[in-house]
């Protein structure tokens, strides 16, 4: 997917005002957060599955390329095929040849967000195919023609009366025109019409949880059960899935599996987990009869090799968001690009550079929350940190901000100076506020009052002053 | 600072010693804030550690933690700085800062250093005896209560450092439930940043502005007239909002009511003394 990223700031405003998608965010902002509480209290090893995880996926990523082995050739002895994908192009032209080689028309998708990464369906619809999301959220969006705004709710920014707008429009041509309101009423209307396409499918494609070395078994997560569909009725199923979720066997995955959508949705489990493992066997009641899976690297061994290794670790639960105050205020769609929120803010650097997403490791107050619900404890603002060092080696940053930072370190290195300039601003600062006590603007200070608040004044005298005359005052 | 949900473990309570050999020497890292903007919170937190029993020096040659230069990136600008604040406190049993960011950010100095093995370990001896001041009260020097009077109805913020890499949460509750006269109400979502995040405010003006505009509808609705907190950073930023909201509800820097030195005005309130200050 091409990269937004570059125009966050315009982008974060721009949310800001948009009255629909505030609405949204407000009604999606607690409930994620309080849910996640609730089951992380019910579960009192939680904190010790977390260690379980840590530790599992630093295992596998230390012997990566023996546990992609092991499960490529698991995939292959189960009779599948896999492709091996090193760029986003490789990934879009070989779930393509797939798809042409099978002859297909119709294409059902499950949610992937890897898929959306490489842009599948862009490429897919390029080459001529009917894609069709089937994950309600991902639908809605694909209605919408707009990218997903968080990784697990990818409609989330939508409200109630734009979804029912959108059927509306959509689902004329298949006869259905009543105006519905009521949620449960939309939810049959998209199953109805999922439903048909499901059946004409010829391929179906699907992402990945987790693989399983072992068994070379793919593992997805679903709340609908339209993983399950899109992954046994059409004649070809395709996996894509990033070169990081392989995991050794089906009870790490469990331990995973635990974790997740407890962070994800506060649900124990989510309501379908659906294991595949290659095409369908004689006697098999149903399944495909072509099995494929595309693994994708793109940039991931670059990461593997430096220090984001540990964001490899994430198991895409989206916790981090929920739980972000600058994600809760702007969505998703603000950061540009296919991962929002603080995991994103790693990711897109780190794929689309720095120089188009530079603003993403710097629109965040290093608050921490997202790295204390993480259930496999990526240290996210640390991350974040070391991509604005990056950022301040290659010199991409705003040229007054590293004058006024060279400067500051200046003077914090002469004490002396310091005390002065400090003795200066304090008293100039109250003088000029006078019995106010507080500015409501000041010129070159724009920024702070942009953010529509006042700026409290100093009291006068700064402290090193004040306890400089009291010790010469108690010495005499 | 360990950004990871695990609270540091604070080693064991001591209690207050009278004996004048037994006092330890707390050199005080007042942070730029509090120096410029609020000196009464650096002579609150004197008063707080010498009632705990500290002797307390102000190294002169103090200046700023080193936190602008550390999260824009200018690590080897943060070092500079760092290596300012060490050689001054070098010689005191303990550093107390009356904020959690900075004392988070002296307790990360040893990261600073990686292939600098002698100022590496100059800054973990630094690290190691770097305490938040509530926390140094009440964990370290077995404070459990003031003896002073607020008669107030208050409400806390949580800043995001203190809570989440120093596990400072109860701390001060503690102190201030010994507080005479004062009700604390818990505003909701008292744990969610104020958007304050040091230059994220002035870079993401309108992101954050939007931040502190929640918090200060979660204080105002807590009907308290007061809010207290631990970090300067984030308090001039809820008082900016406040005061533009012009709602009448004061700041305080929770060392200022402990200390029994909140009957200055609060963080932008109007003064009589026009910028002199006491
Ligand atoms: S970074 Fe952690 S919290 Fe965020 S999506 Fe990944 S696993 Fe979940």
């Amino acid at each position: 997917m091409e990269s937004l990223s570059h125009a966050f700031k315009e982008r974060s405003v721009h949310a800001l005002k948009d009255e629909t998608l505030q609405v949204a965010l407000h009604r999606a902002k607690d409930g994620f957060a309080v849910k996640r509480a609730k089951a992380v209290e019910g579960l009192p090893e939680f904190d010790a599955l977390r260690d379980r995880a840590v530790a599992i996926k630093n295992h596998t990523l230390e012997h990566l390329d023996h546990y992609l082995e092991r499960y490529a050739d698991a995939v292959e002895r189960s009779g599948g095929t896999v492709h091996w994908a090193s760029s986003a192009e490789d990934a879009r032209r070989i779930v393509v040849d797939i798809c042409r080689a099978a002859d297909a028309k119709m294409i059902t998708k499950g949610k992937s967000m890897v898929g959306e990464e490489v842009g599948v369906n862009g490429a897919l619809e390029e080459a001529g195919f009917e894609v069709v999301e089937t994950d309600l959220g991902e639908y809605i969006i694909q209605l919408a023609h707009e990218p997903p705004s968080h990784i697990i709710v990818p409609a989330v920014h939508k409200t109630r009366g734009q979804i029912a707008d959108l059927f509306h429009e959509n689902h004329a041509k298949y006869g259905l025109t009543r105006k519905l309101s009521e949620v449960p009423e939309m939810v049959n209307e998209a199953r109805q019409v999922l439903r048909s396409k499901y059946l004409a499918a010829d391929v179906g494609i699907t992402g990945a949880n987790f693989l399983i070395a072992e068994t070379g078994t793919s593992v997805i997560v679903t709340n609908e059960g339209n993983g399950d569909l899109t992954c046994s009725l059409p004649r070809v199923h395709i996996v894509t899935a990033g070169i990081e979720k392989v995991v050794p066997t089906a009870e790490d995955a469990s331990t995973l599996l635990r974790l997740l959508a407890r962070s994800a949705t506060g649900q124990d489990m989510t309501t379908y987990t659906t294991f595949s493992t290659g095409p369908k066997r004689e006697g098999d009641p149903d399944g495909p009869e072509e099995y494929h899976v595309v693994l994708i690297d793109n940039g991931r061994s670059t990461m593997l090799a430096d220090q984001f290794r540990e964001m490899l670790r994430c198991i895409r639960c989206g916790a981090c968001m929920n739980h972000c105050p600058v994600y809760g205020a702007i969505g998703g769609h603000a950061y540009g690009w296919v991962y929002p929120g603080p995991m994103g803010s790693v990711l897109t650097p780190l794929s689309v550079g720095l120089k188009e997403a530079g603003n993403l490791p710097n629109a965040c107050t290093l608050n921490g929350h997202c790295a204390e619900v993480c259930p496999v404890r990526i240290p996210l603002p640390d991350l974040l940190r070391t991509l604005r060092h990056r950022e301040y080696q290659l010199k991409l940053g705003l040229k007054p901000l590293r004058w006024g930072l060279a400067a500051w370190v200046w003077f914090t290195a002469h004490p002396r100076i310091y005390r002065i300039g400090t003795r200066v601003q304090a008293r100039m600062l109250a003088l000029l506020a006078g019995r106010k006590g507080r500015f409501t603007r000041m010129p070159l200070a724009g920024g702070w009052f942009k953010g529509g608040r006042d700026l409290p004044a100093p009291q006068g005298e700064t402290f090193m002053a004040v306890w400089k005359r009291r010790q010469k005052d108690s010495a005499r | 600072m360990q950004w990871c949900d695990e609270r540091m473990s604070e080693p064991s309570p001591r209690v207050p010693a009278d004996g004048p050999g037994d006092r330890p020497r707390v050199g005080l890292f007042v942070t730029c804030l509090a120096d410029i903007y609020r000196p009464n919170v650096g002579l609150a937190a004197v008063a707080l550690l010498e009632k705990a029993g500290c002797v307390v020096e102000v190294p002169a040659s103090q200046t700023c933690c080193g936190q602008p230069s550390y999260n824009n990136g200018d690590l080897a600008g943060a070092a500079r700085t760092a290596r300012q604040t060490i050689a001054a406190f070098e010689d005191c049993d303990y550093v107390v800062v009356p904020s959690g960011s900075c004392a988070g950010m002296l307790m990360d100095y040893p990261k600073l250093f990686e292939d600098q093995p002698r100022w590496r370990e100059r800054a973990e001896a630094m690290a190691a005896k770097t305490h938040e001041l509530i926390s140094f009260l009440t964990d370290i020097r077995g404070l459990d209560a003031v003896t002073t009077r607020f008669s107030r109805r208050v409400t806390y913020h949580d800043s995001c450092h203190g809570l989440r890499a120093l596990g400072i949460k109860e701390q001060p509750r503690r102190l201030l439930a010994s507080v005479e006269g004062l009700e604390l109400v818990e505003m909701a979502d008292a744990e969610i940043c104020c958007g304050f995040g040091g230059t994220f405010c002035v870079k993401y003006p309108e992101i954050s502005g939007r931040m502190v505009a929640d918090k200060a509808s979660d204080i105002s609705a807590t009907g308290a007239r007061v809010v207290l907190g631990g970090d300067l950073g984030c308090l001039l930023n809820i008082a900016g909002r406040l005061g533009r909201e012009g709602n009448g509800i004061s700041v305080y820097h929770v060392a200022e009511v402990l200390a029994g030195m909140a009957d200055v005005p609060g963080l932008g309130d109007p003064t009589d003394s026009g910028g002199r200050a006491r």
